[in-house]
């Protein structure tokens, strides 16, 4: 019997080696670069404080709109300056970090909120679900811009709201697949088993529910993130989401806009950063939903 | 039974109105006073009251919101304080700038994407198909004021070959429609390539092919009328995003249109406009969407078949 | 046997019903519904173990449901030590569950693939919040050690380890409360059959040395009969023959009953049997026959049977039937 567990255990390892060996077999050499990519702009994000190389809001009036280092400029200033003679790189940096910051926590207020609400309309069923699914359809419906516009007109504007605003965006499709995954997981044995163990809802669904259909879950933040990404930067493009002295990429790419001709990489830099970080999570989070999709079957 | 499809689809559309409407009822009445915020700050005493008495302000909450049902049902946002004209005309004018832009990207994505993805389809895996995907995908990556400053930088700036503001010729509509376009363009074209890949998989075109028909009437006789239906589907889910790239991009193009109005009367807190620049939009996208699901019902008779069998 | 006065009756079921509406076929059809359980009545005593027999779909799974309450009935009672439990508000049904446990067929389904057997052993205490974390630990520890599973099973997950080893954890969770009462669902159908005999014996193990009261539902007379001491057999949502297992197996009275019984495969040639082989599927429970439910394969079946319904009467020595051949009737009867 010994014998016989400790051999399965083992076949058990070498085939989970093996599958993991696979996988990253698998990975294309596309998803290796975003991989790559998504790792500079988050340790830049992070560290963000440490890897400027001047302060972001310190202004040099003697040295306006200069050059980068690729077209003629100094190391000293790698991106240039802009129009108040501030470092370009630096403020980049710094814009980094606070769109990725702001995406982050708009991104987990989502995956949270929705999440909740959809194991709440999986839970109560009835009337509570039709309505809750009501207004899931409503948020299909109505794009979240118009509406983050009026509440920004309404409410003015905050960092503080602005972030727990952009929670609300794709809020609807956490919902509906929570509830999706909830509802047939109420079916699945072990939930029935739990619940006549004598467990509370709270506890079925936070403590069982939760970590099983966690790789969906995570799957979809990471679809929803680049998203909440470009929702940031629209908005702070249009004047409207993070307020100067701070900065985002979307504000920076903003304010170069009026040097497009006399200093183009001050507007193009940032929208580059943009691009490619969108880019890059979706990929990844395609890909990723690929992978899971025999599972989702199931 | 088919109509019975589209009264759930009407019923749908006036509950989604309503909602709307309600949202933004919440959003006036949790920030306080909408009598203060509607009204412009030199408003008198007298209009103060009466707009008050107006709107059933001085009623219980219940009674506000039907009277606030009521004053939206008959297009009465208020007036703008900045020059105190009625919202609805400073709209209407707007409007047609607006609705122009918008039409001409949908049918530019269209007219673009959907051929685009019928070539891929049709030459699988050649450079032609890599390249068109390639640019799809590029479409729909890049976010559209990114896209906008580069064509301005671009084809203004460098090649000057264009207007980068405004709407005074035709000219000047092409940048922004692209810009809105392209990302839409890539999704339909590889919405397309995958909707002919399926049908042209499917065992009644091979059928048709065995029997000798000609390769152009396949296609055109047998598989385009059958993946049009998804396209259709994927059209409809579009308008939101066209909505909302018309708000970006009207201001990076400096397009006199509802969008460029809604953005600068946020930013100056005109609440009267903006109240009505969302209602106004969210429910002409409502019925846009509702034309879109009666169209979908008219063309595939499928679901006026199965949808009342559950 | 025990005297089956109050005191020792565990589970007490009184006309339980249960009806589950059918979806219409058409959209404005009638509606229908499927009577899973019918107007049923049996009480089970403590320390026994009652086996509940029937094919799939005569309504043993509902009933099992029942019993614990995990579904509500559509009439009729169930009271556990003399209180009724289908009315119960839910904080006092969640600690009702430390009287009552259940084991399911499936094992691998019943236990959460992302915790370890050791701590999904331990989650009722942690739900009940019994004892502290040491006490907990010890009598997971204790809880393995009567399942007969060793020490190292704690850290393992359920796809790591057998069927009948996570047949035997769902057991220790079931037991780790010390419950009155363990309703067992198929719990060995799922199992393969070389371990069947192991997991049965455990079964019986247990209930020797720790009381337990039994509820075992099973299709498998062969397993019934050794582990059960009163078995109740059911067809289509009714009780049709209700005895103490020896009585049942010697003297069979229901013609379904002897079905199933003759279709026990025997070991060897033994003896030559007759088999009495059913005919047909069972009627679905939406469209049930007229008369007695199992007329329409009954190979006894007489014109009575087509009309009237058969009441469940007592023939002494515990045994009760519902079938027109054994009830007084203008028909000679078989005892």
């Amino acid at each position: 019997m010994a014998v016989n567990e400790s051999s399965r255990v083992l076949v058990g390892v070498i085939s989970n080696e093996i599958l993991i060996k696979k996988i990253f077999r698998k990975v294309p050499p596309v998803i290796m670069l975003s991989l790559l990519w998504l790792l500079i702009i988050f340790v830049l994000a992070i560290f963000a404080e440490k890897l400027m190389p001047h302060d972001y809001t310190a202004t040099n009036l003697r040295n306006r709109l200069a050059p980068p280092f690729f077209m003629g400029g100094t190391a000293d200033h790698f991106f240039g300056t802009d129009a108040l003679g501030r470092d370009v790189l630096s403020r980049l940096i710094h814009s980094i970090h606070t769109s990725l910051l702001v995406a982050f926590l708009g991104t987990m207020i989502t995956a949270i909120v929705g999440t909740t609400i959809g194991f709440v309309a999986a839970h109560f069923k009835g009337w509570v679900d039709e309505v809750l699914m009501t207004l899931v359809d409503f948020q299909y419906s109505m794009p979240f811009m118009i509406m983050a516009l009026l509440v920004i007109a309404f409410f003015g504007n905050n960092l503080i709201l602005f972030v727990c605003l952009l929670g609300i965006q794709g809020w609807m499709r956490f919902a509906r697949l929570s509830r999706g995954m909830a509802l047939s997981a109420q079916n699945h044995g072990y939930a029935v088993a739990i619940k006549q163990l004598g467990a509370t809802p709270a506890r079925i669904y936070l403590k069982h529910i939760l970590p099983n259909v966690s790789s969906i879950l995570i799957v979809q933040t990471t679809l929803n993130f680049p998203q909440k990404i470009i929702v940031e930067t629209s908005l702070s493009f249009l004047g409207l989401g993070v307020q100067p002295p701070n900065s985002s990429l979307g504000s920076m790419l903003s304010s170069g806009r009026d040097y497009l001709l006399t200093a183009w990489w001050i507007a193009i830099i940032p929208g580059i950063v943009i691009f490619c970080t969108t880019l890059c999570m979706s990929l990844i989070g395609d890909w990723a939903r690929d992978m899971l999709d025999p599972t989702i079957e199931k | 039974m088919h109509y019975r499809y589209f009264l759930m689809k009407i019923l749908r559309a006036v509950i989604t109105m309503l909602l709307v409407v309600t949202f933004v009822f919440i959003v006036l009445r949790v920030t306080g006073d909408p009598a203060q915020a509607i009204l412009s700050e030199d408003a008198t005493e007298e209009e103060y009251q009466h707009f008050r008495k107006e709107w059933g302000l001085d009623k219980p909450l219940h009674e506000q919101y039907f009277a606030y049902l009521i004053n939206m049902a008959k297009g009465d946002f208020g007036k703008s304080f900045r020059d105190n004209r009625d919202v609805r005309i400073i709209i209407a004018e707007r409007l047609p700038k607006t609705i122009v832009l918008m039409s001409s990207a949908l049918l530019f994505s269209l007219c673009i994407g959907i051929p685009l993805g019928i070539y891929s389809a049709l030459h699988r895996n050649s450079i032609g198909d890599r390249l068109s995907m390639g640019l799809s995908v590029f479409g729909f990556s890049i976010p559209n004021f990114f896209l906008g400053i580069l064509l301005i930088l671009i084809f203004s700036l460098w090649l000057k070959i264009m207007p980068s503001a405004g709407s005074d010729s035709w000219l000047h509509i092409i940048m922004p429609m692209v810009t809105i376009g392209l990302g839409k363009m890539g999704s339909y074209a590889r919405f397309t390539r995958s909707a002919v890949l399926s049908v042209l998989n499917k065992a009644y075109i091979r059928t048709a092919v065995a029997k000798g028909a000609s390769r152009m009437r396949v296609i055109y006789r047998h598989a385009m009328p059958n993946a049009a239906i998804p396209i259709i589907t994927i059209v409809g889910t579009s308008i939101g995003h066209i909505v909302v790239g018309g708000v970006v991009i009207e201001n990076v193009f400096a397009w006199p249109g509802v969008g460029r109005l809604l953005v600068s009367s946020v930013a100056t807190r005109d609440l009267a406009l903006v109240q009505g620049v969302v209602i106004i939009v969210s429910i002409s996208m409502v019925i846009a969407n509702l034309l879109v699901d009666v169209m979908y019902g008219i063309v595939d008779p499928r679901i006026r078949i199965s949808k009342k069998e559950d | 046997m025990e005297e089956n006065n109050m005191e020792n009756t565990v589970v007490s079921v009184r006309k339980l019903v249960k009806y589950f509406p059918v979806k219409a076929e058409k959209l404005f059809g009638s509606r229908k519904t499927l009577k899973a359980v019918d107007n049923i009545s049996f009480d089970i005593y403590r320390g026994e173990i009652v086996g509940i027999v029937g094919e799939s779909g005569c309504g043993k799974s509902t009933t099992a449901k029942l019993v614990l309450n995990m579904i509500p009935p559509t009439a009729g009672s169930v009271l556990f030590n003399n209180k009724d439990i289908t009315k119960l508000n839910p904080s006092k049904w969640r600690a009702m569950r430390l009287n009552m446990q259940m084991i399911f067929q499936d094992p691998l389904g019943a236990l959460d693939p992302y915790v370890s057997i050791g701590k999904q052993i331990q989650e009722p205490l942690d739900i009940h919040n019994i004892g502290n974390l040491k006490e907990r630990k010890n009598k997971v520890l204790n809880a393995l050690d009567a399942v007969s599973m060793q020490k190292h099973m704690y850290d393992r997950y359920p796809h790591e380890i057998s069927g009948g080893q996570r047949q035997r954890a769902v057991l220790a969770r079931a037991l780790i409360v010390e419950p009155e009462l363990l309703v067992c669902d198929e719990p060995i159908s799922a199992l393969d059959v070389s371990i069947q005999a192991q997991v049965v014996n455990l079964f019986k193990r247990i209930q020797k040395e720790l009381g337990i009261t039994f509820m075992f539902i099973s299709h498998d007379l062969r397993i019934v009969k050794h582990l059960c001491n009163r078995v109740v057999v059911m067809y289509l949502g009714k009780i049709v023959e209700e005895a103490d297992s020896a009585e049942l197996y010697s003297n069979t009275l229901h013609p379904y009953t002897k079905a199933l019984i003759s279709s026990i495969p025997l070991p060897k040639p033994v003896r030559e049997k007759e088999r009495i082989i059913l005919e047909g599927d069972p009627p679905s429970p939406v469209d049930l026959p007229s008369g007695c439910r199992f007329s329409s394969r009954c190979p006894d079946a007489m014109e009575r049977c087509f009309n009237e319904e058969p009441e469940l009467i007592e023939t002494g020595d515990n045994h009760r039937v519902a079938c027109f051949l054994v009830n007084k009737g203008n028909h000679e009867n078989a005892l």
